[in-house]
């Protein structure tokens, strides 16, 4: 029973880029710097559930989202989805795990083809997975269109003649034409103006409702996924240092990062503002600090933060946090 | 001060904006007067069969060397046949066989630079050589080569010419393809599931042609003039047969005492040229334009 609530399930899923080496260097053999990207991430998602991932920028989330779907090929971790395995899945398999778990990208402006029409690219999508069935094209068009809040006319019309906001519901069309059970919304709304956000994050919720999607929700901002998300994993270099149920991240965070970002998050009253405990630019993932990653701009850091990593403890009610205090 | 500096401003971006809609103006006009000199030209050559007063090869040995006239709108040659029917055909000759040999490397190169920059990795390497290789062949001595072993003809400008125009468009594609795979609606073409050859030729390549096609009408009038020039030097179509090369170098001999043998043509030719360059440079003006909307 439990088994079967879980759509997707990642375990230690890593991602490393080998930097270009010297000549002289691989002559003597100097190993290549390492720039870790995504470092042994586990995660499970119930069906239907909204899972958010924050972090800062190069806290490996796009990394991390690309991996399970294998637009990037990840080094080591075990990714199933609904009893298959996607890490080990052949092209043909892929392909087809592809179409249940869709992707909608950050950058409206660049994720639809500039030559097609709307219209168009909706019906390729159905064609190609047979998810248009025996219904007209326009019809199955406007159905779609209709689903993300835009008028049948849009059909006709190419990227240019459209704004970010409707540009993103039309890439929100595209994902959903081929029918899919999981949604990855990377940074789905950053690019667009807080009004627009608002537009985009009620549509997904309402999507989530009405089509029983799962979706895992890609942000930068705490404040959008807390409307959104019903388990939040809080991402610094790589590293999920806490997840848990939403309500118990914001009513108690445990990571002093997690403590951090919520205290960037700009207070309507500036007198109750609460003062940013961290410090500091995110380290290179090329130099990583020994020991936990985040002790060089720990307001709490001390002696045994340099000397060993913190593993992610797992608290009751399934939330976990990886800091030693 | 404060009316001398909002004067100033205002005639700053004036000019500017006039300055804008000028450039517009001249490559919309250059692009329009190209279409219209070369669409003359070519429907006058594609109705050479029923517009042309004399045959291609009538000889008529009781009225050589004609200077222009009503009845020989362009005079006649040596042999008394008449230039302007000669020309007719020739350009008619010449548009075909320069279509093409622009058109068909250029499908050949899009085809090959596409996959190279997509694919990347050892493909790549194999094409790019190739391209380096053939690239640094002298055309003009390929085509002398070839003639030399098949014998004058067009099938020498053929070979020639496809062996080694494909490497410039399959350079162009390539360059071009290396930013497009990075562009986001190639990777949210892959998370929808679309095949390779899909993702390839049907969101990918469409994307290559503008520069490609643009990049093609200046390469007409290239081979255009290679061409010409080939069959003036007897390597490339065979007299009798009208083509604008061999009309020019026909009269060459009489340039002194019936120019209008050689320089009319040669009119003709140069004025076609024209066309076809100022197409091109509308062509780039408004699809740069086009291109820049997109951004």
């Amino acid at each position: 029973m439990a088994e079967n609530r879980v759509l997707m399930n990642i375990e230690g899923l890593s991602k490393r880029y080998s930097l270009r080496r010297s000549l002289l260097d691989a002559l003597c053999r100097v190993p290549a710097t390492q720039l870790v990207a995504v470092d042994n991430v586990s995660l499970s998602i119930e069906r239907g559930t909204v899972l958010g991932i924050v972090g800062e920028s190069g806290s490996g989330k796009t990394t991390l989202a690309r991996c399970l779907i294998r637009l990037i090929e990840p080094d080591t971790g075990v990714i199933s989805f609904s009893n298959k395995r996607i890490d080990i899945a052949t092209a043909y398999e892929l392909r087809q795990i592809r179409k249940d778990i869709q992707m909608v990208f950050q950058d409206p402006y660049t994720s639809l083809n500039p030559r097609m029409t709307i219209g168009d690219a909706l019906t390729e999508a159905g064609k190609v997975h047979d998810t248009i069935g025996l219904s007209p094209e326009n019809e199955y068009v406007s159905e779609l269109l209709k689903l993300v809040g835009l008028a049948p006319s849009f059909a006709s019309r190419r990227p240019r003649q459209l704004s970010g906001g409707q540009r993103q519901r039309a890439a929100i069309a595209r994902a959903l034409a081929v029918r899919p059970t999981m949604l990855i919304a990377d940074e789905a709304v950053s690019a667009l103006d807080v009004s627009i956000q608002g537009q985009i994050l009620n549509l997904l919720r309402d999507l989530r409702e009405e089509l029983k999607l799962t979706i895992i929700f890609i942000a930068h901002q705490l404040s959008v996924i807390s409307h959104v998300a019903d388990e939040v994993a809080v991402m610094y270099l790589g590293q999920i240092v806490e997840h848990g149920a939403t309500k118990d991240i914001f009513s108690n965070p445990k990571h002093p990062y997690t403590r951090a970002l919520m205290a960037a998050h700009p207070h309507p009253d500036p007198r109750n503002r609460i003062i940013p405990e961290m410090k500091g630019e995110i380290p290179s993932p090329l130099a990583l600090p020994r020991g936990c990653r985040f002790v060089n701009r720990c307001p709490h850091a001390a002696a045994v933060c340099s000397e060993s990593a913190p593993d992610l403890q797992t608290f009751s009610n399934g939330h976990r946090v990886a800091c030693h205090f | 001060m404060k009316y001398l500096l909002s004067h100033n401003s205002r005639s700053v971006g004036d000019r500017l904006i006039r300055r804008a809609s000028a450039d517009r103006r001249w490559s919309r006009f250059s692009l329009y007067l190209g279409l219209t000199i070369v669409g003359f030209i070519s429907l006058a050559a594609i109705l050479a069969p029923w517009i042309a007063p004399y045959g291609e090869r009538e000889i008529d040995l009781l009225s050589t060397f004609q200077p222009p006239s009503f009845k020989h709108i362009l005079g006649t040659d040596d042999m008394g046949r008449d230039v302007f029917s000669r020309v007719l055909y020739g350009v008619r000759l010449d548009l075909q066989v320069v279509l093409v040999i622009t058109y068909a490397p250029l499908l050949i190169g899009m085809f090959l630079g596409a996959i190279a920059g997509y694919f990347g990795g050892w493909i790549d390497t194999v094409i790019n050589r190739a391209i380096d290789t053939v690239m640094a062949i002298p055309f003009l001595v390929l085509v002398i080569v070839v003639v030399a072993i098949i014998g004058p003809g067009l099938e020498g400008v053929f070979i020639g010419v496809m062996g080694v125009g494909w490497a410039l468009y399959a350079r162009l594609a390539r360059a071009d393809m290396l930013v497009i795979r990075e562009e986001q609606y190639i990777l949210a073409a892959k998370g929808l599931g679309y095949s390779t050859w899909r993702i390839l030729f049907k969101h990918a390549v469409p994307n290559l042609l503008r520069s490609s096609l643009v990049f093609s009408v200046a390469d007409i009038v290239l081979n255009m003039v290679l061409l010409a020039g080939v069959s003036y030097l007897g390597l490339g179509v065979q007299p009798p047969t009208a083509e604008l090369g061999v009309i020019i170098a026909d009269g060459q001999p009489f340039l002194l005492y019936a120019w209008w043998i050689t320089t009319l043509p040669g009119l003709v030719f140069v004025f076609l040229g024209i066309g076809f360059s100022l197409i091109g440079d509308g062509l780039a003006d408004m699809l740069g334009e086009e291109f820049k909307l997109t951004v």
